[in-house]
């Protein structure tokens, strides 16, 4: 998938014995110029966590050597609100608003994971119908969180034009999004054995609509950003990591693939019937900024194409499961029919008792592998709830992947790593 | 039973304990004083070959009689076998155990946030500080059982704290130290990152004085 072949002209020193101008491949093997020296004085600074280049309320504290970055020290802990604790407090279906809350850019995927954590450690099977709106669900997410790491990266390199172009085709999916769950961010959208609704008429021609137009627009962003010099010039060779490396740090998800391991949850641990859908793990080679932005490029396209597929099987019926212990009674039998009356007061005062045991589950989330790790000892409340957040694992390695490059490159890097804070600090 | 827990067992005899399978999952418990050894052997092995670290995370229970546990959640990328170790340590008031930092980097943060979380000792650990909290945060361990949910101390004094919170706390002694070299920290603070001290925030009655 390399698209190396890019050289531009800028920054010519002369010309060859053909008489050609000699090409320079733009920010990759040019020397800088000599440094004056500054007598070894390093200098301090202090990013965030107010800073719009910092996505989020991360702070950065810079050690400098001139314009080259020494050391990177994070901080993190601004948004922490203590889920992990409060989901110990609270029934399995209460704990979905916690996790809308976490990655906030990609809600339906948070919640769908949850579900499926809980169902693996309660051993309930989902009906059809639910599995393809689940998968649709994560789909979702996936390209709209996509879009916001292609649009703020844009911003943060210097790019502004797709930032617009990639948020108006986001407003489209959250439009989709509000339509099904009433919420635009917050959506809550999964619970125990099921759904909270069915998607509401005329939802599928609208996405069968943007599955149509959305590959246009990857290609104009495409034809925009990956032959551009000064795109290529920003991003190729930046934040460069080895496959080896990458494993070492644990990273996953676009930035493990980017570096040429091709794991995938979706395909190597497959849940909610991935196997059967027809689509393919775009990996890197060189493990750099531009890599990274290539495989999420591509994970749009594939995304598209697995909701096309979603939508193409989807299977009528119920959308959660008929066990009464598990599922809330419809409204209007739990205001008419005793023994409806008592499931739902039950559940709701309640809750659904988990055996006691212990299940982790992971899907592959828009920033890499999203587990969750519950605990139960029989009771409603899980006795642990442990959330693998993608987003912080990956910024651990930040300053791994920014050590000896300039200050303006660590911005590319850590728009790069595509963290979203809500996660990162839980 | 699965394969990788027979073949601790033949290797490291009693320092592996019980192998449970919960939800289709395996996890084995293993002697916290032999974590190291047991999961570079997980590691390195031809045919264990667990490669990727998945997670590290710690658990405590609300019974009482049951000890905190430490979790390790492995994964082979070359067989797509997962492997969950666990460790229960003795200790119920300073838990420790040795760190997994030379084996997977990316242990430095999840061991950190352990650390953080339930207080539990990473030995060998680079830089073992807390990571979702901030460093002069006095109340404890939030994620033990016996934190409250609404934290150690009153709304009140937690404001206090909050509005008498100095600037210095802001910067570890570490970033500092970066700073020292423009020589214009005062100089009980340079005094005080000789000593290595770091992050404490001065006592406003001990400057009066």
């Amino acid at each position: 998938m390399s698209k190396r072949t890019v050289e531009v002209a800028l920054g010519t020193t002369g010309v060859d014995a053909h008489g050609n101008p000699v090409t320079v491949p733009l920010g990759v093997g040019v020397d800088a110029p000599e440094e004056p020296d500054l007598g070894g004085e390093h200098m301090l600074i202090n990013i965030g966590p107010q800073h719009p280049a910092t996505h989020g309320v991360l702070r950065l504290v810079v050690e400098l050597d001139g314009e080259v970055v020494v050391r990177v020290i994070p901080h993190i802990g601004y948004l922490h609100s203590g889920f992990e604790k409060l989901g110990e407090y609270r029934y399995y279906n209460q704990i979905v608003t916690l996790t809308d809350r976490m990655d906030y850019l990609a809600p339906m995927s948070n919640n769908v994971c949850l579900a499926l954590a809980a169902e693996k450690l309660m051993d309930i099977e989902t009906t059809e119908r639910c599995k393809v709106l689940r998968v649709i669900a994560c789909e979702m997410s996936r390209i709209i969180s996509h879009l916001v790491w292609l649009g703020t990266t844009g911003i943060d390199i210097g790019a502004f034009t797709p930032f617009l172009w990639c948020f108006q085709e986001r407003e489209r999916i959250y439009n989709l999004q509000e339509a099904w769950t009433g919420a635009r961010l917050t959506t809550s959208l999964t619970r125990v054995g099921g759904l909270m609704a069915d998607i509401p008429d005329g939802f599928e021609t609208d996405l069968r609509e943007f599955c149509r137009t959305f590959p246009k627009t990857i290609d104009e962003v495409d034809k925009l950003l990956s032959n551009n010099g000064i795109w290529c010039g920003r991003t190729q060779g930046v934040g460069t990591f080895t496959a080896d490396e990458a494993v070492d740090y644990s990273l996953s998800g676009p930035l493990l693939r980017a570096s040429g391991v091709p794991y995938d949850v979706r395909k190597d641990r497959p849940y909610l019937d991935y196997e059967t859908y027809d689509f393919e793990i775009p990996v890197g080679e060189h493990g750099d900024v531009y890599d990274r932005y290539l495989v999420r490029l591509e994970e749009l396209r594939q995304s598209t194409k697995i909701l096309e597929q979603a939508l193409d099987r989807l299977p009528d019926g119920p959308i959660n499961i008929a066990d009464p212990h598990v599922t809330l009674p419809p409204k209007s039998a739990a205001m008419s029919d005793m023994e409806a009356m008592i499931f739902h007061f039950k559940q709701v005062m309640e809750g659904i008792p988990a055996p006691v045991g212990e299940a982790y589950f992971s899907l592959e989330g828009p920033k890499g592998e999203l587990g969750y790790y519950f605990v139960s000892d029989g009771t409603a409340k899980p006795v642990r709830w442990r959330v693998r957040p993608p987003a912080f694992i990956n910024l651990a390695a930040l300053p791994a992947m920014c050590e000896g490059h300039l200050l303006s490159d660590m911005i590319a890097i850590n728009a790069s790593i595509d963290i979203v804070m809500g996660e990162v600090d839980r | 039973m699965h394969p990788s827990v027979a073949a601790l067992r033949s290797q490291f005899g009693d320092a592996v304990g019980q192998a449970h399978v919960s939800c289709g999952d395996t996890y084995v418990y293993v002697d916290p004083a032999k974590n190291l050894d047991i999961l570079r052997w997980l590691k390195e092995t031809a045919g264990q070959d667990y490669n990727y670290l998945v997670d590290v995370t710690a658990v405590e229970y609300r019974d009482v009689e049951r000890l905190l546990e430490v979790v390790y959640e492995l994964f082979s990328l070359k067989r797509n076998v997962p492997l969950r170790v666990k460790a229960v340590l003795e200790d119920r008031v300073n838990p420790e155990i040795d760190s997994i930092v030379p084996l997977w980097r990316s242990a430095d943060w999840l061991e950190r946030e352990v650390y953080d979380m339930f207080g539990v000792t990473f030995r060998g650990h680079p830089d073992l500080r807390r990571i979702l909290m901030w460093e002069t945060y006095a109340e404890g361990y939030p994620l033990r059982k016996d934190f409250p949910l609404r934290g150690r101390f009153s709304r009140s004094e937690q404001v206090r704290q909050a509005l008498n919170a100095n600037p210095e706390a802001h910067y570890s002694m570490e970033e500092l130290a970066i700073a020292e070299t423009n020589y214009d920290l005062p100089l009980d603070m340079r005094d005080r990152l000789r000593r290595g001290e770091r992050g404490t925030v001065p006592d406003p009655e001990e400057k009066s004085r």
